[in-house]
């Protein structure tokens, strides 16, 4: 079997060993739901879409999936299982992705399990479900972006609070990245408008609001399969560089 | 007659030699030569400024069971660690059979079972499910895959734990299941960092004999601190100190080194009487007596063995001694002589 597979499977149950996965899911669900409800009004809007829900995901991701990824290397360098894994016969690149799918695969399981709200709102009224799927598509891929950064800082460091913070305030910065609020303090640099547009254009939160109005732009999807990807390389030199100390 | 006869022979054996000359020549025979399993070439591993590993060569051979010795923070583990593939060496090279550590990692990885220092392993997995996880990264399947993992459960007698949680083992399970992890694979090369450390007496002394069992068909590095085990299991002696070898040797021949080495030592009643009976004899250097015990010891001259006459002598004079022995050589006392001047030095 391959290494990447056989790490993986490790990886995901080691989620559902603990009681990390059950508390993340419950507080997940339990979250989404409060907010799509009473800050979402999603009765009172009176519309058949998931608008509301998909809206606070961004939010949502910011606090929880640092939460998961800020175990991802940090845990293993504390406990020293680091040393053990890399003389395993896996390389460097199948041992990270092999990782970043598990906690991946185990937001993608939280996130599936919002389907009642799915069921609800084909109950109500009859929305575009090409929509949904769109965003629940985009979803993913956001967390996947947010946890392949939260992968890199947490290799940075062995200690979980810090890689927690360190993830959180990065994925904020890109979260708001086509916002005055971070353009605005690069504008101070005198930076040229061109590097600007490109701060702007790296911005999570328009590419996520662009596939979740149900347009599906390769642009968007390449975009976040290069973050992920360039977040996953960065992941390994940081760990080349880092692990032995 | 004689003379032509013997000239006939001379030359008959002349043209038989230059014969098997060029007989030779035709077929070189290759030189004689053990295949090595591990060797390091001025391997050298440097943080920052802080040098800890620092041009380190030597080689092992097959069916070795190589003990490092050296103070804390001597490079020991830090050796072990690039020869495990974990470190990237600054400097110099390392292979395993052959397979460099960094150019063929993964072929270097696959002959080598390794336990790191403290035994680290994922804590919320059962015993059973962290070797198996092992078993698959190793590549062992099928009918192999339930021999292994049979077998290395049975060596470290971990049947009554396999479906316990790591976490909730004693240091000892624990590092009984590092050392099953090791072995799952039955490598060629083996690798344990301070496999006994922490251990109770008991756990040590089976740990040992899993070590000398291994050793038949396997070559093994082991790191300790703790001397009386090189005695016990290994076969050659490193000792390292400021990420340099200063020593190489048999653990016996490094007790040769000791002052000790051929000393007789004894205790009787009149300790001052004694001590003047043995300085007299030709080959005793000097007599010591330990101020605590009141033990005399006689140090041989260089080369000398003063056993027969120590006892001759306290047989002429009539001195009843309580008991008396003949000093192998005191390993510690090497061990602080080769490592303490380098470390004051810095």
């Amino acid at each position: 079997m391959n290494p990447t597979r056989i790490l993986f499977r490790r990886e995901l149950a080691s989620y559902f060993a603990t009681p990390v996965a059950y508390v993340f899911i419950v507080i997940f669900l339990l979250l989404s739901g409060a907010f799509t409800f009473y800050m979402g009004s999603f009765y009172e809007r009176g519309q058949a879409d998931l608008q509301p829900f998909f809206g606070f995901h961004p939010w949502l991701y910011l606090f929880l999936i640092p939460a998961v990824a800020m175990r991802l290397w940090a845990e293993e360098r504390k406990s020293g299982s680091i040393e053990l894994l890399l003389t395993l016969p896996v390389t460097m690149g199948q041992a990270v992705l092999g990782k970043f799918l598990a906690a991946w695969a185990f937001v993608g399981i939280a996130l599936a399990l919002t389907f009642p709200i799915w069921i609800s709102v084909n109950y109500l009224g009859e929305p575009d479900n090409g929509v949904i799927l769109a965003s629940y598509l985009g979803s993913l891929l956001m967390a996947g972006a947010f946890l392949a950064v939260g992968s890199c800082l947490s290799a940075l460091t062995r200690n979980q609070v810090i890689a927690f913070i360190l993830t959180v305030v990065a994925c904020f910065l890109l979260l708001l990245s086509g916002f005055p609020l971070v353009l605005d303090f690069f504008r101070g640099f005198g930076l040229p408008q061109g590097v600007i547009d490109a701060i702007s254009g790296l911005s999570f939160l328009t590419h996520f609001n662009a596939i979740s109005k149900g347009v599906l732009d390769l642009r968007d999807l390449f975009y976040f399969a290069l973050m992920i990807g360039f977040w996953l390389y960065a992941t390994t030199i940081v760990i080349d560089l880092k692990k032995a100390d | 007659m004689q003379e032509l006869l013997s000239c006939a022979a001379h030359s008959a054996r002349l043209e038989i030699l230059r014969a098997a000359r060029k007989l030779a020549a035709l077929f070189p025979v290759p030189p004689a030569r053990v295949a090595t399993i591990i060797e390091t070439r001025d391997l050298s591993k440097r943080y920052g400024d802080l040098v800890a590993v620092d041009g380190i060569s030597f080689s092992v051979q097959p069916g070795q069971v190589l003990g490092f010795l050296g103070p804390n923070g001597a490079g020991k583990s830090t050796t072990m660690k690039m020869l495990a593939g974990f470190l990237t060496p600054s400097a110099g090279s390392a292979s395993i059979c052959g397979h460099d550590v960094i150019d063929s990692a993964l072929a270097a990885k696959r002959l080598v079972g390794y336990l790191p220092e403290g035994a680290p392993s994922y804590g919320e997995m059962s015993v059973r499910a962290f070797l198996e996880f092992v078993a698959d990264i190793r590549g062992l399947g099928g009918a192999a895959r339930r021999r292994q993992l049979d077998d290395a459960i049975g060596r470290l007698s971990l049947q009554g734990v396999v479906q316990q949680s790591i976490d909730t083992l004693s240091k000892g399970f624990r590092r009984r299941v590092g050392l099953a992890q090791a072995i799952l694979h039955d490598p060629k090369v083996l690798i344990l960092d301070e496999p006994t450390d922490g251990l109770d007496p008991n756990q040590k002394h089976e740990v040992r004999a899993l070590i000398q069992a291994m050793a038949k068909d396997k070559t093994i590095i082991v790191s300790t601190h703790i001397l009386e085990e090189v005695h016990a299991v290994c076969n050659r002696a490193i000792i390292i100190a400021r990420g340099k070898v200063l020593a190489d040797d048999t653990p016996s021949a490094l007790e040769a080194r000791s002052r000790f080495h051929q000393a007789v030592s004894l205790t009787a009643d009149n300790a001052a009487a004694v001590r003047d009976v043995l300085v007299r004899i030709g080959d005793v250097a000097a007599v010591e007596i330990d101020a605590q015990d009141q033990r005399l010891t006689a140090f041989p001259r260089k080369g000398k063995a003063i056993f027969a006459s120590v006892v001759e002598a306290l047989r002429a004079n009539a001195i009843q001694v309580r008991e008396i022995a003949l000093e192998q050589g005191r390993l510690d006392e090497v061990f602080r002589q080769i490592t303490t001047p380098a470390t004051e030095a810095a």
